[in-house]
């Protein structure tokens, strides 16, 4: 699990964390506990909710989440543990002796029925006006004690204004049920902390700083608070009407890209087992719905190592041989937008760092209003350009005043895995049932390079694919079989890899001559990178590098604010966990497998683009125009 | 101070007892000996909550970690209790002296007040007493002598909440959060301050000790009943002639504490403070004890001249603005059983949903995560069924409630 290590987690967080032996067979190994009169045998330290899973049975939960540490404060969870006063939140319970566990006692569920009546009394909102309609854990419940009535009334004014300031996450706090799994996640799995519970008995309620809207905040709009949200609290902004008015304008030109990890996720919401790319049926949809052009964001994930690579190697020329002592080093990935704004609240000083190239979704875009509109001879102010993206920080990142450098806004709306998944549904189409298609010219198909962006360590091994090819000429498949770079996958929080080059260098490609002279002195060196994910781990390595340590010392490093990588964003299908993670970066490396093309300088595509239109090439004159941009050092405070 | 004290009579926790007399026996005597002394006295904590005080000590003596905390809880937040305000301005000896011997019953270097915000003034005497205690060699390295014993008083005060006197919220809000109750197990005495095995202990409850060990457990359990052994300190409040605090053995009836206050006309009498239970005339022959009723030791005196409803109201209030706010059946239970209150009192209201409310009081009662939800349902359960009468049928001819 990618973030149970609860080590960095504040005090106040560690100390509601069940802690479990190590090393359990060695102090006695496992306990027998009695669950309703079933015996059964469990590790020391198991927590009565774990324990019932193992053996399957159901317990009711709602503050408990498998990413997050231990809350139980909802006390939904209750079980009767014999010998004791009080019912037990099994949550949080661990077992340390060989306890007598009832699971559905009248009191248990008379205890649990009174706290969804509770819970509903205070609940303001309507399952059938409500993005969670059908996916909430409040309905749910309610559906599974057979809630027909409100026994302790139920409230039908809000008392909270909706703060919809951000560009990419709603909060509406009458449909809160204070489980702090919000906060949880914002404090501990992400440790950018801007939501916090206030107040103290009826007037709790879960705040920002000051109670400042979040678009005043530090907030990262990574949304993953949205994911593991029980209900319709927390959402993404939502575009999808205004896009719904120009798919029907016949004035405007609709554009669509579609980035690798929606469409390993989007069948999810079509009832779907996790693990299911739909890459296909989805064009076929998008193109039914109406928008007049679909793309693959894989295509400017090539473009992307081609920029992002050349100004690696263009940083390590410069601080090797020209010795120039103001190279910002290691270069930091650039492409989530989520990690993006903490770096630039978190770590001003470091800014120079992140490569100035843009995400791939902002380099479509920037070419959509330029190149592509000079092809179709559409003007530009016509065009319409929409990402579907696993993420809610793309709604931030498209909105930044900075990135119009097509001269228009270069992405009109980001819209999530969820929104593409309804208007899908609200256009009368089953995703599963549609025929496959391919994606439109002059674009066409992508690597399977820029495929696996969508997972962590993705971008690295996109990178690795094509640096190690263009230096040392050799096949990247002599060096990792298959060509998967293992040492960079996987779900562990930071991963570091050191790669020999070996002494035999190739010729310096047709593309990069204009640059570096030749790749003598990169003989005998060892690349050393490093794969993080999730912004608690981020910040691990960014005190590293500020301490002068093993990080310090890495020359490129790849940086997902969301854990499990873009795959995991907070724009992706709800219920999230390690589990559906694991299946979706699975589904994702099936699918790079399964290409022909799977580097991105075999991108025929981008390498046209080099030659038709980007043509002083990766980190040329117009690139740095429509494909780089800067950075704002943003700090903590904001006035 | 020591001579500011009035006198007050007591056979246990105001009996004779002279400043670092407890902590010299500490020379002849081993950690088992306080812990067996402890035990035979049969003390239970006077918090509220009754926990045997040798069981606490022992577990927390046989956690394993390199540091290790006695709390002294000074939050006295309970309506109406003041015993503690009284033992920490005139008897501070037995306070400290009863943490030096925690601190050296439990293998602890530190001990902390968590002092009531209210009780800021006290601050600078208790700070003059603890140098003293230094000077005197009471306190800091090898106290009376005895070699590696080093223990030391810090006193840090409280945040003004309710809940900050709950042992686990407490130790939450020593740590610079927000005070709310933490989930047991684990249990401070495993995993408490800093996540180091801590004793949280009250004030009375270390003055018990101090006695103890310089007068032995079976000097102890004399006083009192079986269960219940040694003396209470009450804090006795409302409709009476000499409120105050009083130390009486445990096994004493309700009429006699009300006898011995002179109180007249009593209608009800609130035992344990807005957390406990409200009792009627026919119940004043009960006694205070764990037997019977427990209690922290809060008693206030209501006469004929009080409005049931709204006595519960005011304790309703108080529960909903102190309820911490982070478990379900607290934060919204509380407010649900003061909207109730409020029905009952515009006479809006149907005896079914009353009921209700009684079993959601229950539910209160079982399924909050900390002892302040646990127990604020007691008002509300026991004033309704103690003074139904007056409440539900007088003053209209019985039409209330549909
Ligand atoms: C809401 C709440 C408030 C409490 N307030 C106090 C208090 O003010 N003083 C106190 O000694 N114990 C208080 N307690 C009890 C403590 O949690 C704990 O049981 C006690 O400090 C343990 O000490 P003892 O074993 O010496 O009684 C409170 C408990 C609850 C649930
Ligand atoms: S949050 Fe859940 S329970 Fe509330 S309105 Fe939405 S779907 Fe219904
Ligand atoms: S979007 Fe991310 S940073 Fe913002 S509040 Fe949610 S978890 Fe915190
Ligand atoms: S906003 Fe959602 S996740 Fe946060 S406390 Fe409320 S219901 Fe829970
Ligand atoms: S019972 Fe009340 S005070 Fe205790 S944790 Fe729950 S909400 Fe907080
Ligand atoms: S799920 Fe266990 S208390 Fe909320």
């Amino acid at each position: 699990m990618e973030n149970k290590d609860t080590s960095r987690a504040p005090v106040s967080q560690k100390s509601h964390v069940v802690e479990k032996p190590e090393h359990p067979e060695y102090i006695g190994g496992s306990i027998s506990v009695e669950i309703n009169e079933k015996k059964v045998s469990v590790p020391l330290g198991t927590t009565i909710l774990e324990a019932c899973r193992e053996n399957k049975i159901h317990i009711p939960t709602l503050c408990h989440h498998d990413d997050l540490c231990v809350s139980g404060v909802c006390r939904i969870c209750l079980v009767e543990v014999e010998g004791m006063r009080t019912l037990q939140a099994s949550c949080a319970f661990p077992i340390t002796a060989p306890i007598k566990i009832k699971t559905t006692t009248q009191a248990v569920r008379k205890a649990r029925r009174h706290i969804i009546d509770l819970m509903l009394s205070e609940h303001c909102g309507e399952c059938y006006a409500c993005v969670r309609n059908n996916n909430c854990e409040l309905q749910s419940l309610a559906k599974e004690y057979g809630v027909d009535s409100f026994t302790f009334g139920h409230i039908s004014e809000p008392r909270y204004e909706i703060d919809n300031s951000s560009f990419s996450i709603i909060r509406n706090s009458d449909k809160c049920i204070l489980c702090k799994r919000c906060v949880r996640t914002c404090i501990d799995l992400q440790e950018v902390g801007v939501l916090e519970s206030v107040n103290r008995g009826d007037k709790t309620m879960i705040s920002t700083f000051m109670d400042k809207p979040l678009s005043d905040v530090i907030c990262i709009n990574c949304g993953q608070c949205i994911n593991r949200c029980p209900t319709g609290a927390l959402q993404a902004n939502d575009p999808s009407d205004q896009i719904w008015r120009d798919i029907e304008d016949p004035a405007k030109h609709v554009v669509i890209q579609t980035a690798p990890s929606p469409r390993a996720a989007i069948g999810e919401e079509f009832g779907l087992p996790a693990g299911h790319s739909m890459t296909k049926e989805l064009n076929t949809a998008l193109k039914r719905i109406g928008f007049d052009g679909v793309f693959d964001t894989n295509t400017t994930a090539d473009l992307t190592i081609f920029e992002e690579g050349t100004e690696l190697i263009l940083r390590l020329y410069k601080a090797l041989v020209e010795k120039d002592e103001s190279v910002a080093l290691p270069q930091f990935t650039s492409c989530s937008p989520g990690w993006v704004k903490y770096l630039e609240h978190f770590y001003p000083e470091y800014t120079d760092n992140l490569s100035t190239a843009k995400s791939p979704q902002q380099m479509f875009g920037a070419l959509f209003k330029t190149f592509y509109a000079d092809k179709i001879g559409v003007d530009p102010k016509d065009i319409v350009s929409v990402a579907v993206m696993p993420c809610s920080a793309k709604k931030f990142e498209c909105n930044r005043p900075e990135m119009d450098d097509s001269g228009w806004k270069d992405v009109d709306y980001g819209l999530t895995t969820r929104e593409m998944a309804k208007m899908i549904k609200e256009a009368g189409i089953h995703l599963p049932e549609m025929p496959p298609s391919n994606f439109d010219s002059p674009f066409g198909e992508a690597s399977g390079a820029g495929l696996i962006f969508g997972a962590t360590g993705g971008v690295m091994e996109a990178a690795i694919r094509s640096v190690v090819e263009f230096v040392t000429g050799n096949k990247i498949e002599d060096i990792f079989e298959k060509a998967n770079v293992i040492p960079v996958r996987g779900f562990e929080g930071i991963k570091y890899a050191e790669l020999p080059l070996g002494d035999v260098v190739g010729p310096v490609p047709g593309i990069l001559q204009k640059l570096v002279p030749n790749w003598d002195w990169l003989k005998g060196a060892t690349l050393k990178v490093a794969v993080v994910h999730g912004t608690a781990n981020a910040k691990k390595v960014m005190d590293d590098i500020k301490a002068g340590g093993k990080f310090s010392q890495c020359h490129f490093i790849e940086f997902m604010a969301c854990p499990g990588g873009c795959i995991g964003g907070g724009g992706q299908p709800i219920p999230t966990n390690e589990e559906i993670r694991m299946k979706r970066v699975e589904a994702i490396y099936a699918e790079d497998e399964s290409l022909e093309m799977r580097k991105a300088h075999d991108n025929p595509n981008v390498v046209r683009l080099y030659e038709e239109f980007l043509t002083d090439g990766p980190c040329g004159h117009l690139s740095h125009k429509l494909l780089h941009t800067e950075y704002t050092k943003r700090g903590k405070y904001i006035a | 101070m020591e001579n500011k004290k009035i006198k007050r009579e007591g056979a246990v926790i105001f009996s004779e007892y002279k400043r670092g007399d407890s902590i010299n026996k500490l020379k002849e005597i081993s950690r088992d000996d306080v812990l067996f002394e402890l035990k035979e006295s049969g003390l239970k904590g006077r918090g509220g909550a009754g926990f045997p005080t040798s069981t606490k000590w022992m577990l927390t003596a046989a956690a394993k970690s390199d540091k290790k905390y006695i709390i002294c809880n000074a939050d006295e937040g309970e309506p109406g209790t003041f015993k503690d305000r009284v033992l920490l301005t005139d008897y501070p000896e037995l306070v400290f002296d009863g943490m030096v011997v925690g601190g050296f019953t439990i293998g602890a270097k530190e001990g902390i007040v968590y002092l009531r915000g209210e009780y800021e003034y006290m601050l600078a005497d208790l700070e003059l007493y603890l140098n003293n205690m230094r000077k005197d060699n009471l306190l800091g390295n090898n106290i009376a002598g005895i070699d590696g014993f080093n223990f030391d008083i810090r006193i840090q005060l409280g945040s003004g909440a309710y809940v900050c006197g709950e042992e686990t919220a407490l130790i939450e809000s020593l740590e610079g959060h927000r005070g709310e109750a933490r989930n047991r197990p684990p249990f401070p005495v495993n995993t408490g301050f800093m996540g180091h095995p801590t004793s949280v202990n009250n004030v009375e409850t270390l003055s018990a000790v101090t006695h103890i060990v310089l007068k032995g457990g079976s000097w102890f359990r004399q006083y009192g009943t079986n269960k219940s052994t040694g003396s209470k300190l009450f804090s006795v409040s409302g409709d009476c002639e000499k409120p105050g605090v009083y130390e009486l053995p445990w096994g004493t009836t309700i009429s006699e504490l009300l006898e011995k206050v002179e109180a007249k006309d009593t209608k009800a009498v609130q035992v344990g403070g807005a957390s406990g239970i409200c009792l009627n005339k026919e119940q004043f022959s009960r006694t205070l004890g764990y037997e019977d009723i427990a209690t922290g030791g809060s008693i206030i005196v209501f006469n004929k001249d009080r409005d049931m409803i709204h006595v519960l109201k005011n304790f309703m209030e108080f529960f909903v603005e102190e309820s911490c706010g982070q478990c379900t059946p607290c934060r919204i239970g509380n407010t649900k059983l003061l909207e109730g209150v409020e029905m009952i009192e515009k006479g809006e209201f149907t005896f079914r949903y009353i009921n209700e409310l009684k079993e959601l009081g229950k539910t209160m009662q079982v399924a909050s995560k900390c002892g302040l939800g646990q127990s604020s349902p007691n008002s509300f359960i026991s004033i309704l069924n103690n003074f139904s009468e007056e409440i539900f049928n007088q003053g209209n001819g019985g039409t209330n409630g549909k």
